[in-house]
């Protein structure tokens, strides 16, 4: 059974000409395994939406202001990054064992992985296109400042900058500093300032004054 | 392998180049390329590490002109031929020309949540005690496997310091040729920037880099 008319069309899709070739082979493909029986279409569309629509850069932002509030918390998820995690609901593939590196006035930490794509799905969802291509993952340990600029993040000569690459099944996140002006912010308050660049270490958190325009 | 995969300190592919508001997806069929994928990879037929195998036996020129998803996908059908699931012919033809074969599990719609919320933790116990604590300074061996390894070549031959003890993982060389999990102290080290790229490196600047004991030794 062909999956005819999918229900969101894409600009993007063959660009108004006929379908490419690539779109032809996935689509015979899909249609082939179903018809083998080695995959439930049902399941395609749980998964698509899974990570399209439910599993995101939010998730880590309450990790990252849930830390920011609460010592006990952020002492924990650096200790046990898996298990702090998981207490807020995140768990399961490519997250199934976390570690969180603290950025301070003096340190630095930028994730990369330059063998493939790890990532940590559950706290971040699927990766970026530029975190997968070859211009981050050669650079990356390389050349960590410059890509950093070009990020926009200017860092003072005397900051460290600790690499982090994912070549195990350990997914790193980033716990960036707090935004000065910020005491007394609620949790949601706080997770609307915290991008998923900042959680990566290619960028920063929002400053406190962008709240307004990020809150949703 | 010295696939076209590792690619830690390679020149000229250009500036990162960030896309405001990306979507997760930029095509129909690469939500449907995403999702095969993973409702494939739950029969339970080969393991991740033999589909990160898959992608990166591509060959480098083709590797490094496809997309992503367009990698994923040629890793998937590779494996589907290798494992007799499906025909080159099948494949050429886009529809099914002979009978299925049986595999160990179909991911059904209503268990999704669950079986990603499981994930596949390789944490294992260990056999033995860790060869190497925290602080010790251990050389990366020169080693240029031809098969699947997860030591990047930017590492090989130099020296950086244990930071963390990871525990005893599943390890991909052996788990991606189908010689069972062996599992392997990992260790996280530290290299200062400078020994791996001279006077390149920052200063101050370090990588951090997840390695198992086979790839290591005493320095």
């Amino acid at each position: 059974m062909a999956r005819e008319a999918p229900h969101r069309h894409d600009h993007h899709d063959g660009e108004g000409s006929a379908l490419s070739e690539t779109e032809l082979r996935v689509r015979a493909l899909e249609s082939m395994l179903i018809e083998k029986g080695y995959i439930d279409p049902e399941a395609l569309d749980v998964l698509i939406e899974m990570y399209e629509s439910r599993v995101g850069p939010r998730n880590g932002a309450r990790v990252v202001a849930t830390a920011w509030s609460d010592d006990t918390f952020k002492a924990w998820l650096l200790d046990d990054a898996t298990a702090a995690i998981a207490s807020l609901g995140y768990t399961g593939r490519q997250g199934e064992h976390m570690r969180v590196v603290e950025n301070t006035p003096h340190v630095h930490n930028m994730v990369v992985c330059t063998l493939c794509s790890c990532y940590p799905w559950p706290v971040l969802g699927l990766p970026p296109v530029w975190y997968k291509s070859p211009p981050y993952r050669s650079r990356a340990v390389a050349d960590p400042r410059g890509v950093l600029e070009e990020f926009g993040v200017r860092l003072d000569p005397n900051v460290e900058v600790r690499v982090w690459d994912s070549t195990a099944e350990m997914r790193y996140l980033v716990l960036p500093m707090r935004p000065s002006d910020t005491e007394g912010w609620s949790v949601d308050r706080l997770a609307a300032l915290v991008t998923r660049d900042s959680m990566i270490g290619t960028g920063l958190p929002l400053p406190p004054d962008a709240a307004g325009t990020a809150a949703q | 392998m010295n696939g076209a995969q590792d690619l830690g300190g390679m020149h000229g592919f250009g500036p990162v180049v960030p896309e405001p508001d990306e979507p997760v997806f930029h095509a129909e069929w690469e939500r449907r390329a995403f999702a095969i994928t993973l409702a494939a990879g739950a029969m339970g037929e080969w393991n991740l590490d033999m589909s990160r195998h898959a992608r990166e036996s591509l060959p480098p020129a083709e590797y490094l002109t496809k997309s992503y998803y367009e990698i994923w996908l040629a890793g998937l059908e590779r494996l589907l031929v290798d494992r007799g699931l499906v025909t080159p012919d099948e494949l050429e033809k886009g529809c099914q020309l002979v009978e299925p074969k049986p595999v160990n599990r179909v991911l059904t719609a209503a268990a999704v949540p669950t079986v990603l919320a499981r994930g596949a933790p390789v944490e294992r116990e260990p056999s033995r005690p860790a060869r190497f604590a925290v602080g010790d300074r251990v050389r990366a061996r020169n080693i240029h496997p031809r098969r699947h390894t997860r030591l990047p070549r930017y590492v090989r031959g130099h020296v950086g310091k244990i930071v963390i003890v990871h525990g005893c993982h599943v390890f991909p060389d052996s788990h991606a040729h189908g010689t069972g999990e062996d599992p392997q102290w990992l260790y996280c080290v530290r290299f200062a920037a400078q020994e791996l790229w001279g006077p390149d490196g920052g200063a101050t600047d370090s990588v951090h880099v997840d390695l198992w004991e086979p790839y290591l030794e005493p320095s």
